[in-house]
């Protein structure tokens, strides 16, 4: 493998966003801003049971409406191919998963005239019994065959039973996170369009790649009859990743059946029964250490739910797996089944939930056996991962902590708690570690040289504000040699073949590879002197191969998050005025967007420690507070000063650009800081999210 | 959302002429909270009657009165200079709700009818005895955590979720209202009717009457004002139990004062057991304490919002105390 | 009244250009934006005035386009993302770019729409949640985050944001 890391000319600097100005002038056209004659608009009609049987569907009412053009429903609704995919396979039985999900979906030649026929929608149902509420106990839970996205349900190091019954020191604690919604700022929309035997759609994705491969098999279409076209996405967050959302496939049957261009975008409280959230969470923490807190057992165990549609299992103890160095190491899921909307990505499931679970016991046992809460993560370092015994590519939690505590000011900390009142404020401080997958994922990419001199470059990858588009500049600038201002990257588009998604960290590690490589070919062969022809020079290069021909190792970002906290004495009310990030992520391409992508996961963090909750009401199966006024996400005011720093980390063993993504790893462990800077604040353990005033009241 | 007609009022009288005794009209003023309502469906008007061209966008003075008028905008009113001289208590209240575009738009007359955000009354597929009478509450078994724990009943607990209302309690504020019989003028405290068994009914003046201004009474002599908001976010959030309190001490008694609470019943909440409880009290926290204690007692919290009772004592005593101690 | 028209003429000042169009009394001034007068630059996140992607200034003044319906604001100027550039980009919209003060960009527009109002406001000498009683507001990091309060950004551009904002006002 080879790697540039002497400085470049671009890849290092800050460089403002490509398409900055687009964004700032309105320009940028989303999913839903596309102007077409003749567009129809489709609208969900959302179950009003739980779990039942669809018996009669008022079909000719809305079709005698004015506008209506069709109702799509189970009796008219193409036959599709099960994919495997339950969310997707609508309209083919007449069986209700869940609240929410589409029984009809009625398609009008304008948004106000569909809406109104939708709700005017008459349905028969044939309820059942529902069983919609997660608890930790509930008798349903078993071990699924596998976690997200592949991985062991179960591990198991040593003798964990024997190891906490001699350990001169066990924490043994439950915590419990809520459902999370996403709430990306663009509800998800399509438009669909057919035109010359090919069908386009506009969407809201993270994957236009495997959307279009999705969806041209659930509906049995030829092998490139799909288009997906997604050039500016309004945030996604794990939300819009794959498989496609509901309303991709209802624009694809729309448009097929009123032979126009239709839109199916959908409504925010939609977005909750009908595009994934992230399960709620119980989670077991069992620790053992010797007085002097290094752990000789670290057992976590977790329970999570799925939908009857699917089964997704987040991955919430695979976090304590390469963590703390620790002889006896257990970690377990289980999952149950619920008529519930189908869980799904939520910026970097499994860690974020599991980092609470685990982060928060460490402050536990630091309490416990009288160790600074930094020191006691030192002390529990290692070389090589605890689980698997495989080294680590690179692992620099120990700087992040170090480097953390320098710039937080950490040091004399008083470790008491609830000895920080400040008028009328308790104020507190807390610390958790972080870390997130590395991974790479093979991906083709095209580097064309123009006669005029300038570049352009095709790779099937999105960008929903990570500043994916601009890095992949820059470093293709730098592989070609020539200023990032010659160089156009196109993206968004799944002619461009197969890319991974933006997704898991994965998305600049695994589109620079195929990038970089066929920039670096393409420079070559111009300077070796290969002419220019008018329509283009063009190299290719799939990373296929050589993503695989990897060594096997344990591949990590690696962080630490340090939180100032002040709650309220008279209230409960909790602020943040402070919170320190500090990272090795690789190498950093683009020093301006990689911060940004850093801050903003802190603030999710902190919005997910304070804020979120998704409230189910068993009895519907719905989530009641589907709305951003009762589900409440960070604001300005929420959100203090926040500093963000990252330590050096070559990595040689990534990839050609040794980029780590960045996208995840500022959320996990937040909430866990904060929680723990409660605790120092107030004496009061905080083992469930989020800490609302209720829960943070002396 | 159901098709409608939309008329512009030339005039007061004939903006009452059209919507009184007509179920399917409604007023729209800064429409914030009626046109969410409405594509929600819990709305379905077929008459909107635009009074936004009505003069009732007015801040004056008449004597020692103020009048502001029905729309005046919510931003307008907490700037207004009389107001934050005046009653400080108003304008914190106003701009402790929803955001600056949202008072940009929002009027006073609208505030003062706005309806609940219970959850089970904005979403039209469930029951709800407000929304659909008869229908029953499942917010009593249900998500429950910023309902009422005061004057609810087995029929209804929704809150109401004003701000500005809960001050203009505490100022003894008087609302003009116009129907067809003609103008009146009403205590605030007599706008709102208990819940009982029809929560349906919010507002004792009949169907169609138009609110027209609002009047504020001058504070007595040497008398503080003040508003203080607890919500889950640090802004742009509704209240999970707020006070607004106007206190005259002298001597460190308590001569006069007025508690109004917000986010604990199905109205702007005038604690008038905690006031009785006060009259020549000292002016001490364990007076303030033990007047919230009083208040409280009539409490009926459900499963997920006791927290409120403490929340409520603590705030009453917080703001309370700031409004005895210097500035 | 007699037979009742459900369609009205709306006749509006857009960004300096006037525009006349007969809707639907249903259609909000958001979906006359987007879907009428293709100017999608203002963004529908929630359409429940929620989230503030879709404010504008109607007469000068910041407000959620999705709650005004379009035939109230019959009459009235409507200035949106698209009609905030001359030649140059407005000086916030150049700062938004230069602090990177957003991510996704799908509340950006609404960012700088609400911006704008919201230092005209603060020229005025309107208080805001946080300005101590009786003095005039100043243009500290405190007040921006709460007058922005309005506007959610669910990327976290907010540190990014108040400092765009505080470089063109010449804040603190």
């Amino acid at each position: 493998m080879t790697r540039t890391w002497q400085a470049a000319p671009s890849v290092g600097h800050p460089m403002a966003r490509v398409e900055g100005f687009d964004k700032v002038t309105g320009r940028a056209r989303y999913a839903g801003d596309v102007a077409l004659p003749g567009l129809a608009y489709g609208w969900v009609v959302p179950a009003t049971i739980p779990r039942g049987r669809v018996l009669h569907l008022d079909v000719e009412a809305a079709l005698a409406m004015p506008g209506v053009l069709a109702v799509l429903h189970q009796e008219n609704a193409p036959r599709l191919t099960d994919i495997g995919e339950g969310t997707l396979f609508l309209f083919q039985g007449d069986r209700v998963p869940h609240w929410g999900a589409p029984v009809a979906l009625v398609i009008a030649d304008t948004p106000e005239r569909a809406r109104e026929a939708a709700e005017r929608m008459r349905v028969d149902y044939l309820p059942e019994p529902p069983d919609c509420v997660f608890r930790a106990d509930h008798p349903a839970l078993y071990e699924p065959r596998f976690v997200n996205p592949h991985n062991e349900t179960v591990t198991e190091k040593g003798d964990i039973d024997g190891a906490l019954a001699a350990a001169a020191v066990v924490v043994d604690a439950e915590y419990r996170t809520p459902a999370q919604h996403n709430n990306a700022m663009e509800p998800h929309s399509t438009t669909a369009v057919w035109a010359d035997g090919r069908l386009t759609l506009r969407t809201s994705t993270q994957y236009a790649y495997a959307w279009s491969q999705s969806l041209t098999r659930l509906f049995g279409f030829a092998p490139g009859t799909v288009r997906v076209l997604s050039e500016h996405v309004g945030g996604g967050f794990g939300n819009k990743g794959n498989p496609p959302r509901p309303d991709s496939a209802l624009a694809v049957m729309a448009a097929t059946l009123v032979g126009r261009p239709v839109r199916v975008t959908l409504t925010r409280p939609q977005l909750w029964p009908l595009t994934g959230y992230r399960t709620p969470t119980a989670q077991r923490l069992r620790l053992g250490a010797d007085r002097d807190g290094r752990l000789v057992a670290v057992e976590h165990l977790a329970a999570v739910q799925t939908s009857r549609l699917v089964e997704f299992t987040e991955q919430v103890t695979m976090y304590s797996r390469p963590m703390y160095a620790a002889p006896h190491l257990r970690t377990g899921h289980q999952v149950v089944a619920l008529d519930v909307p189908t869980p799904r990505w939520m910026r970097a499931p499994g860690e974020a939930p599991g980092s609470f679970g685990l982060e928060s016991a460490m402050d536990e046992l630091a309490e416990a056996c009288g160790v600074d809460p930094v020191e006691l993560r030192l002390r529990n370092d290692t070389a090589d991962d605890p689980t698997t015994g495989l080294p680590f590519s690179s692992r620099r939690l120990a700087d992040c902590l170090r480097v953390g505590a320098d710039r937080f000011g950490w040091a004399g900390r008083d470790p008491r708690p609830a000895v920080g009142r400040d008028g009328r404020w308790w104020r507190g401080t807390g610390v958790a570690g972080a870390h997130y997958p590395a991974r790479t994922v093979p991906s083709t990419a095209h580097a064309t040289a123009l006669p005029s001199g300038e570049f352009v470059v095709r790779v099937a990858a999105t960008d929903i504000g990570t500043g994916a588009r601009t890095a992949l500049t820059q470093l293709a600038a730098d592989a070609l040699e020539v200023p990032a201002t010659v160089v156009r990257v196109l993206i968004g588009d799944s002619d461009f073949g197969p890319a991974q998604g933006a997704g898991g960290s994965t998305g600049t590690a695994s589109w620079s590879w195929p990038v970089v490589t066929a920039c670096r070919d393409l420079a070559h062969r111009l300077a070796s002197g290969e002419a220019v022809p008018p329509h283009g020079l063009t190299s290719t290069f799939d990373s296929t191969d050589a993503v695989r021909a990897r060594h096997e190792l344990a591949r990590y970002a690696w962080g630490a998050h340090f939180a100032e906290v002040a709650v309220d004495v008279t209230t409960g009310e909790v602020r943040v005025p402070r919170l320190t990030g500090v990272y090795a992520v690789g190498r950093v391409v683009n020093p301006l967007t990689a911060r940004s992508q850093l801050l903003g996961g802190m603030t999710m963090g902190l919005s997910t420690a304070l804020l979120e909750e998704s409230i189910m009401d068993g009895r519907f199966g719905d989530y009641v507070n589907h709305n951003l006024a009762d589900y409440h996400v960070a604001t300005n005011p929420d959100v203090g000063e926040l500093d963000v720093a990252v330590v050096d980390d070559p990595d040689d063993e990534l990839n050609p650009s040794g980029v780590k993504g960045l996208g995840e790893i500022g959320i996990v462990g937040v909430p866990a800081a904060i929680a723990n800077a409660v605790w120092h604040a107030t004496g009061v353990r905080q083992r469930e999210l989020p800490i609302t005033p209720a829960r943070a009241a002396l | 959302m159901r098709e409608f007609a939309y008329a512009r009022a030339r005039s007061v009288d004939a903006a009452v002429a059209l919507v009184a005794d007509n179920p399917g009209a409604r007023y729209l003023g800064g429409g914030t909270n009626l046109v969410d309502l409405m594509k929600l469906g819990v709305e379905r008007p077929d008459l909107l009657v635009d009074v936004t061209g009505l003069p009732m966008h007015e801040v004056t003075e008449d004597g020692d009165t103020l009048h502001v008028g029905a729309l005046v905008r919510n931003s307008d009113l907490a700037a207004h200079p009389l107001v934050r001289e005046r009653y400080p208590v108003l304008s914190q209240a106003v701009l402790a709700g929803a955001s600056g575009q949202l008072r940009n738009v929002a009027t006073t007359g609208g505030n003062l009818v706005q309806r609940t955000r219970c959850g089970y009354f904005t979403d039209a597929t469930k029951p709800c005895n407000k929304r659909m009478p008869g229908s029953g509450c499942p917010a009593i078994e249900g998500e429950h955590h910023n309902l009422a724990i005061l004057g609810a009943s087995d029929h209804c607990v929704a809150t109401h979720p004003s701000d500005l209302a809960v001050a203009l309690a505490a100022l003894d504020a008087r609302v003009g209202v116009q129907d067809l019989a003609g103008p009146q003028e009403i205590p605030l405290a007599d706008f709102y009717r208990p819940v009982g068994d029809r929560p349906d009914l919010e507002l004792t003046v009949r169907d169609g009457a138009l609110v027209t201004g609002v009047a504020l009474p001058p504070l007595p002599a040497g008398a503080r004002s003040a508003y203080r908001k607890v919500r889950e976010r640090a802004s742009y959030a509704f209240a999970i139990g707020s006070v607004a309190a106007v206190l005259k001490v002298d001597d460190g008694r308590v001569r006069d004062v007025r508690i109004a609470l917000g986010a604990v019943a199905s109205h702007p909440w005038r604690a008038r057991v905690a006031e009785r409880a006060l009259v020549d009290a000292p002016a001490t926290p364990p007076a303030f304490e033990a007047a919230a204690e009083a208040e409280l007692a009539a409490a009926r919290p459900l499963r997920d919002n006791a927290y409120k009772v403490p929340l409520i004592r603590n705030l009453v005593v917080a703001v309370l105390s700031e409004l005895v101690g210097d500035r | 009244m007699t037979v009742p028209e459900l369609d009205s003429t709306v006749r509006l000042m857009l960004n300096g250009a006037p525009r006349e169009v007969v809707v639907d009394n249903r259609t909000t001034l958001l979906d006359l934006l987007r879907d009428r007068l293709d100017h999608t630059g203002t963004k529908k996140g929630c359409d429940h005035g929620q989230c503030g992607a879709c404010t504008v200034l109607v007469d000068g003044r910041r407000a959620n386009s999705c709650l005004l319906l379009a035939v109230a604001v019959d009459g009235r100027e409507v200035t949106t993302v698209e009609g905030l550039a001359d030649d140059e980009p407005h000086p916030l919209q150049a700062a938004f770019v230069a602090h990177d003060a957003f991510q996704c960009g799908y509340c950006t527009p609404g960012q700088i729409c609400s911006a704008i109002g919201m230092l005209d406001e603060l020229a005025e000498g309107w208080p805001s949640a946080v300005t101590a009683d009786g003095r005039p507001p100043s243009l500290d990091d405190a007040e921006i985050r709460e007058r922005m309060a309005g506007n959610i950004c669910r990327c976290g551009a907010y540190p990014n944001i108040v400092a765009a904002i505080r470089e063109v006002a010449g804040g603190d």
